[in-house]
């Protein structure tokens, strides 16, 4: 029998936002199979739901992941105006477009985090330290409309909590003026660089029949060949009102992942544009007092694909059953094919290439599984793969 | 042809209960025994997309909405089936099929308590291993409301 080791990335992993554990089988330098286990976040929000009344579950479910904290409380309150009689039919047209406007600012700041680690792990800081740095004015946009870089308590049954005051649209445009020169700058720098092609391509491909079986989402999907997308497929918000692209390409690599949402944030400057220019004066609020019984079904094009929620009223102040599904919990599954066949160097990049987000805690160790004696730790593993990419600029391999 | 039509040809026999709540959102119930027919037409056959399931517990039984969605509409279609017998509650696994409904199986079955016939990998998912066995946080008896 060959010699298998079980490389456990994880619980805790900076690859990660939530904490979760893969258990790599690997066979020298090949992943045979890898083992998926989560639950380390799991904090009963479904069941604490059910206990708050209508008005709460908005500022609760926020709290479910700070990087798309607009996206759940968006698909609650879409769901219970589904109950109500429809988005479109409840909220005032002005709540519609700023409802977007955070949705899209949100989009681009979660992207341009993902670009900045993907380049981190593959070895090259520079487009980190670049991304995070033009993602900082974007939450000082938060800031200006909410008060608040990450949670934004915007959503609100019937409309939104706050305006977008005439004097800080300027302020806005101007910061998507300054943002567009630097996503040129990344997508030259990222789409057109040799070696980051030659490291990105062929790696981690999910094909569009294996996207399809495991019924992933978002740019997951999307890089896949799978052509989805909730906010052009079933419009909420002021989507189908202005004029965008939905990005799809074909190869289900790492670097189809990373193309798609290079080119997502072009699409995200010109819908929130749009927005600021059409969005029309009114009330932000159609002060809805009861929720009648029934069910409803909201869901929002996240960051990382379709955030679904599900809310059964039965008319009382709060919900009976509340479910949601978050886009990683289609995605991540998926890993279980996209990271077969790989080798370790690519398992951070191809698990990371999902966008499971980010945690700020560590810990990783390699066990050699007949002694558990400690080989390597999450360091060297982003070691491991940055040294590949060096290899392949230098040309050694 | 649209798709609830095609769904309502196809089905007829099948379909207990409809219900349109509004012009993209689509409810039928189907019989437990039937939901690997159902399931197997709407995913392979229509080619919807499967979003998730939802588990629930209700005074009549254990009910699970399967939800499809036809993205080139806008559509969702969800496939309500009630399991009546809640001591031992049973129904035919979806993850042979597509793998897309094994983690939600899983979830079903530690939260709820629902035994999914033939499901490949039927372990905890979300639950810590020191959670004692028989006690499901999503059923309704445990608690006085």
């Amino acid at each position: 029998m060959s010699h298998k080791v079980i490389i456990p990335i994880g619980p805790y992993h900076p690859l990660q936002e939530e904490p979760e554990l893969f258990r790599l089988y690997v066979e020298g330098e090949k992943v045979v199979d890898i083992d998926i286990v989560i639950g380390y976040m799991h904090r009963g929000i479904e069941e604490l739901s059910e206990h708050k009344h209508f008005d709460q579950v908005a500022f609760l479910v926020e709290r479910i992941c700070g990087i798309c904290s607009s996206s759940h409380p968006y698909a609650f309150v879409l769901a219970v105006e589904d109950i109500l009689g429809g988005e479109v039919n409840v909220v005032p047209e002005r709540a519609l477009y700023i409802r977007t406007i955070i949705d899209e600012l949100q989009r681009v700041h979660s992207h341009l985090l993902w670009l900045g680690l993907a380049g981190h792990f593959i070895g090259y800081n520079t487009v980190w330290m670049w991304a995070w740095k033009y993602r900082e004015p974007v939450l000082d946009c938060f800031e200006m409309i909410c008060g608040n870089r990450n949670h934004y308590g915007m959503s609100k049954i019937g409309g939104v909590r706050r305006d977008i005051r005439d004097e800080d649209i300027p302020v806005l445009k101007k910061a998507l003026d300054d943002l567009t020169p630097a996503v040129d700058m990344f997508k030259g720098a990222v789409m057109d660089d040799p070696v980051i092609q030659a490291r990105l391509k062929g790696i981690g491909v999910l094909t569009k029949q294996q996207a399809i079986d495991w019924a992933v989402v978002g740019p997951t999907a999307r890089a896949s060949g799978v052509n989805i997308d909730v906010r052009r497929d079933d419009p909420y918000g002021a989507y189908d009102r202005v004029n965008w692209n939905v990005i799809v390409e074909k190869d289900g690599d790492v670097f189809a992942k990373t193309t798609v949402r290079i080119l997502e944030l072009y699409e995200s400057v010109n819908i929130i544009r749009q927005c600021l220019n059409k969005m029309p004066k009114g009330e932000i609020d159609a002060n809805i007092k009861d929720v009648p019984p029934g069910e409803g079904i909201g869901r929002v094009e996240a960051p990382r694909g379709e955030c679904f929620h599900y809310v059964r009223s039965d008319g009382t102040n709060r919900p009976i059953r509340h479910k949601i599904r978050a886009p990683s919990f289609m995605n991540v599954a998926s890993n279980k094919v996209a990271a077969v066949g790989g080798t370790i160097s690519d398992a951070a990049i191809t698990l990371a290439a999902v966008d499971p987000c980010y945690c700020c805690t560590e810990r990783l160790i390699v066990l050699d599984k007949r002694t558990d004696k400690k080989m390597m730790n999450g360091w060297d593993l982003i070691k491991l793969s940055q040294e590949k990419t060096e290899k392949l600029r230098k040309g050694t391999i | 042809m649209s798709i609830a039509d095609e769904i309502k040809e196809k089905l007829k026999e099948k379909i207990v209960d409809w219900y349109q709540h509004s012009s993209r959102r689509i409810y039928f119930s189907v019989k437990p025994k039937d939901i690997k027919e159902v399931a197997r037409f709407l995913f392979r056959e229509l080619g919807l997309r499967f979003a998730i399931a939802t588990g629930q517990d209700t005074p009549q039984g254990l009910e699970i909405l399967y939800h499809f969605s036809f993205d080139k509409t806008g559509e969702i279609i969800s496939a309500r089936v009630l399991i009546e017998d809640k001591k031992n509650p049973e129904i035919d696994s979806l993850a042979t099929m597509f793998p897309a409904a094994e983690w939600i199986e899983r979830e079903m079955w530690e939260l709820l308590g629902i035994n999914f016939r033939g499901h490949p990998n039927l372990k905890r998912l979300l639950l810590a291993e020191e959670w004692p066995e028989g006690k499901y946080p999503l059923r309704h008896e445990h608690e006085s409301r």
